[in-house]
């Protein structure tokens, strides 16, 4: 309707008020008409699916066991307290390990693309960190770290299963997502660095300024996927007696002969997970629209 | 949708596009006969790759009609990709796909869409990548090209599917002076050989020679058309005659 650019136009009739054509109304109800209608057809299908599956799992002979078995109003109310304070360990956990892993895998994931002669050696290490770390099943780091390093009786160093349990999990995730970033410095055009250096930028500056800030947006889907794994893998310190969310509902299990503790913590996992979800979900959204404004 | 019957093989009537509060096109009008080439020119921001794409359906437009051989596009009820298979268009950036081979992006559409079987497509791009002197990359990925080479393949994957209408957005924009000749005279043999093209360009000796019409635009309007001689030497317009004073030092 107003017209910014036509300063100094000599009677540009730009400026006129603008009605739609009868023909573009019509074509406004149509695109409406066709809105309403794939949301409807979305809508009728979802519930139809959801329908069909409680259908299928409640009409199955052994529903009554199962629900009782697994979830029993009771038990789950019973439950709850214990398990919500071991979530709380869970929730602590993750938090910290994540920004660890963070760092941690940023700098595996700088250090094995590092091209100077001096850096080999780290070049060297980060690759038998990754191999190795990665290799390990995280179960077992966290078995062989939870019980041994406490055991060995060094002086300063912690004995808190829970401690050792989060290095565990920090040395097996950073491996991980070390090569998550790495994909990512990859995946961003040689030109770029090309055009940083051109600047005069050193390759330390363009990695810094230039090639990392664009390989981290294009690997948040992975990382985020690597994180709802952390945070359900946080419950694998329970085998070394740490009383988390999921050693509480064991516990509780074990003691009334019923496995709704088990649901009870599974909910808590997920409701953790998807608001984490469509956070990144958004992120994402934002960075596209800002930088692919107006452009294919 | 009207039915006053027209020769014009593409008919724009009254287009608007915007973004947000920013009026990109307003109210144009332009018609495409067969065989014609349709130059479009103007500066930066002008609208001339916006017009292209709403052509192409690529962007919904705000008001007015395009219609193609008698059928309206721009009616959300026709599907989009049954008129892409019979309009090509080309991109400033070539919008090759890396990770296929010259002949397999050529084959691409030719196969998918057309349903050609792979024998019949390679057959066709072969050919043209021979006309075009490109036979010897046809294995090659397109990273592997210059970008004069590149956007000649980005044209004749376009030509595979025997488009009926060629639109070209500043195909030359990005290449270098040297190479801009061997697209420049593809583009020709096309237009003498009788293809329907609209193209936006910087070329301005190049419009001259090969358009049968120029249409410049100035902030979202096409502010005046006509053939190339009359356009270049006596423009009607004020603003055309500063754009061409701008763009062409010699032009009195």
């Amino acid at each position: 309707m107003t017209d910014t650019s036509s300063a100094g136009a000599s009677g540009a009739s730009t400026g006129a008020a603008w009605t739609p054509s009868l023909r573009e109304l019509e074509r406004r109800a149509v695109r409406r008409r066709q809105r309403r209608r794939s949301l409807l057809v979305a809508s009728g299908l979802v519930a139809l699916v959801l329908l069909a599956l409680g259908v299928a799992v409640t009409s199955s002979p052994g529903w009554p066991n199962v629900k009782e078995l697994f979830f029993s109003w009771e038990h789950a109310r019973e439950a709850f307290p214990d398990v919500l304070a071991g979530f709380w360990l869970n929730v602590k956990l993750f938090l910290v390990c994540e920004v660890v892993i963070l760092v941690l895998g940023l700098l595996v994931a700088l250090a094995r693309v590092a091209r100077s002669p001096w850096l080999a050696p780290v070049r060297v290490l980060a690759v038998v960190y990754t191999d190795l770390l990665r290799g390990i099943p995280t179960l077992l780091l966290v078995l062989m770290l939870g019980f041994g390093m406490p055991a060995l009786g060094l002086q300063g160093v912690p004995i808190s299963g829970t401690f050792w349990a989060g290095v565990a999990l920090v040395l097996s995730y950073s491996a991980y997502v070390a090569e998550v970033f790495r994909a990512g410095i990859d995946s961003v055009h040689p030109s770029q660095v090309a055009s940083a250096q051109a600047l005069g930028l050193s390759r330390p500056q363009a990695l810094r300024f230039v090639v990392v800030p664009q390989a981290v947006r294009r690997v948040v889907p992975p990382l985020l996927n690597d994180f709802v794994s952390l945070q359900k893998d946080t419950a694998l310190v329970s085998a070394v007696a740490v009383f988390d969310a999921v050693f509480a509902a064991r516990d509780s299990a074990a003691y009334n002969f019923n496995y709704t503790p088990y649901v009870v913590v599974a909910c808590f996992f997920v409701v953790l997970t998807v608001p984490l979800a469509r956070l990144t979900d958004w992120l994402q959204r934002r960075w596209l629209a800002r930088e692919r404004a107006g452009q294919l | 949708m009207s039915a006053i019957p027209s020769t014009a093989l593409l008919q724009v009537r009254g287009l608007r596009k915007t973004y947000g509060d920013r009026v990109v096109l307003d109210s144009v009008d332009l018609d495409v006969h067969a065989h014609d080439v349709v130059c479009l020119i103007g500066s930066s921001g002008s609208g001339k790759s916006t017009l292209l794409r709403c052509l192409d359906l690529l962007e919904d437009v705000d008001d007015g009609t395009i219609t193609l051989d008698g059928h309206e596009i721009s009616d959300p009820l026709v599907d989009p990709r049954e008129v892409r298979k019979r309009v090509g268009m080309v991109f400033q950036a070539y919008n090759l796909f890396p990770h296929l081979s010259v002949l397999d992006n050529c084959t691409l559409a030719p196969r998918r869409v057309h349903g050609l079987s792979k024998a019949e497509a390679e057959t066709r791009a072969l050919e043209l990548l021979d006309q075009f002197g490109l036979a010897e990359h046809a294995r090659k990925h397109p990273d592997r090209l210059s970008g004069g080479q590149q956007q000649r393949v980005a044209l004749v994957r376009a030509l595979c599917t025997r488009p009926e209408l060629l639109l070209l957005d500043e195909i030359t924009a990005a290449l270098d002076p040297e190479l801009v000749g061997e697209v420049l005279t593809i583009v020709r043999d096309l237009a003498v050989a009788g293809t329907t093209m609209v193209l936006a360009t910087h070329e301005m000796a190049f419009a001259r020679e090969v358009a049968t019409k120029v249409c410049f635009l100035h902030q979202g309007r096409i502010l005046e058309q006509g053939p190339p001689d009359q356009l270049f030497t006596d423009p009607r317009e004020d603003r055309t005659r500063q754009f061409l004073a701008r763009v062409l030092p010699s032009a009195g």
